[in-house]
């Protein structure tokens, strides 16, 4: 089978459109897997025994299950709940509890190397519990734990394109529809993995930058 | 409703499909690690670039991504697969790359005195390689490899996409014959937990076994 160069140019723009969908979810996934990831690391530093027993179940549980059942549970299973999602907030909220498990691992560490005197520092002071989180530990420990948590969000974005089979139009489920609409899959496919590794590498010496520019703080 | 033992089959069925897999992809997988993370290592250029090429270009695109491309596009090059054998491929070249950085890593985490103590025993690259920094680089990729394991066996749910009938397509297929949406799904959620927590009990016994009498040397 023979390169189509004027099949590639026709079809580009259908791929660009569903690659902005690829990079929304990520985007919205990202942000949400933070936020979920540090309430799974807080709720599994809980004092309460067993909050942080469940937490630590739930993670470990998330973390071993596959991305792709999870969608379809959220997808197909809390509708009959009475909770009715859109393909795409189905998507970002799977997507985005299945990181914050892997998220709470790096939150975990970065808090545990917090050195020991900042928590007796706060305590001296007499700072509130909030207090000591806000202003001490997590402006401390959250710089160091922007590479991990970046090289997250590229796996984050490698893993959207589980997203078509709950039928969000992003990048991958654009590229099997012009496929088999036009019955050439050669050129549809391979577009979508250049577009990903183009990224992908672009994302790398990104990272490097990052890593650079956050390990002063240690 | 009566005919829940039937399905209950279905999806042991799909469990051992997902089974499979993971285990031949894991065959797969080991042997390429071996061949890229050392490549990464070689003295000669052109070796080294392979293997990162390699590498790059697997862990810079999905699985997903690559597992279409070994189903739909490797064909029309010549090569038919069957949805296992494109499945087995593409999981175990994609979990391969990542293992492959395992390796490489394992291997130089090794002193550099290890390294010296070789040369200074005349060993030659490989010798050095197979008989001092192998065996306990080895111990180090363990647990990693027991985590990339378990990627691999989350990983293999896509396959379910090309039609291979698997854990995650039996449970579609209840699905759409029972209606029941809730059931199947979270069987095979906590099939997958029970598969993925086997794997970590097996690695760390592993673990356990390989690091024996090394309490002494090991840091």
């Amino acid at each position: 089978m023979e390169w189509d160069w004027a099949f590639v140019r026709e079809i580009m723009p259908t791929l660009l459109d569903g690659l902005k969908i690829t990079v929304l979810a990520t985007v919205l996934g990202s942000a949400l897997a933070a936020v979920v990831g540090l309430a799974f690391a807080l709720l599994r530093r809980s004092p309460n025994r067993l909050v942080s027993r469940i937490t630590a179940f739930l993670v470990e549980f998330i973390r071993g299950t596959p991305l792709l059942v999870q969608l379809y549970f959220l997808f197909y299973v809390l509708p009959g709940a009475g909770i009715l999602l859109s393909p795409l907030t189905a998507g970002v909220i799977g997507l985005g509890v299945h990181y914050a498990t892997y998220m709470a691992e790096v939150f975990r560490a970065g808090i545990d190397n917090t050195p020991r005197g900042q928590w007796e520092a706060a305590k001296a002071c007499n700072l509130t519990a909030v207090q000591t989180w806000q202003h001490i530990i997590l402006p401390q420990a959250i710089p160091p734990m922007i590479p991990a948590l970046a090289n997250y969000f590229v796996a984050m974005f490698k893993e959207t394109p589980l997203l078509s089979a709950i039928t969000v139009v992003e990048l991958m489920s654009q590229a099997r529809s012009v496929a088999n609409f036009n019955y050439r899959y050669l050129e549809p496919m391979t577009l979508v993995g250049v577009l990903f590794l183009a990224i992908s590498l672009i994302a790398v010496p990104a990272l490097h930058l990052l890593e650079r520019r956050f390990r002063r703080y240690r | 409703m009566g005919d829940w033992s039937g399905y209950i089959g279905l999806m042991l069925d799909g469990a051992r499909v997902t089974v499979e897999l993971t285990v031949l992809g894991c065959a797969l997988a080991l042997p390429v690690a071996f061949a890229a993370g050392l490549g990464r290592l070689s003295r000669f250029w052109a070796v080294r670039a392979l293997a990162l090429a390699y590498i790059e270009f697997f862990r810079g695109t999905s699985i997903f991504v690559q597992l279409f491309w070994a189903y739909f596009v490797l064909p029309l090059i010549g090569f038919e697969l069957t949805p296992l054998q494109a499945g087995v491929l593409a999981l175990g070249l994609n979990v391969g790359a990542y293992g492959a950085e395992v390796v490489r890593s394992a291997v130089q985490s090794i002193g550099r005195e290890q390294h010296e103590a070789c040369v200074a025993l005349n060993l030659t690259r490989w010798q050095g390689l197979r008989h001092v920094l192998l065996p306990q680089a080895f111990v180090v990729m363990i647990p990693t490899f027991g985590n990339n394991a378990i990627e691999l066996l989350k990983a293999t749910s896509v396959v379910s996409l090309i039609s291979l009938t698997d854990l995650t397509f039996q449970a579609q297929v209840v699905r759409s014959q029972t209606g029941s949406t809730a059931i199947p799904f979270l069987t095979v959620l906590v099939i997958y937990f029970a598969l993925a927590s086997a794997i970590s009990f097996g690695m760390k016994t592993l673990e356990r076994r390989m690091t024996r009498g090394l309490d002494g040397i090991r840091h």
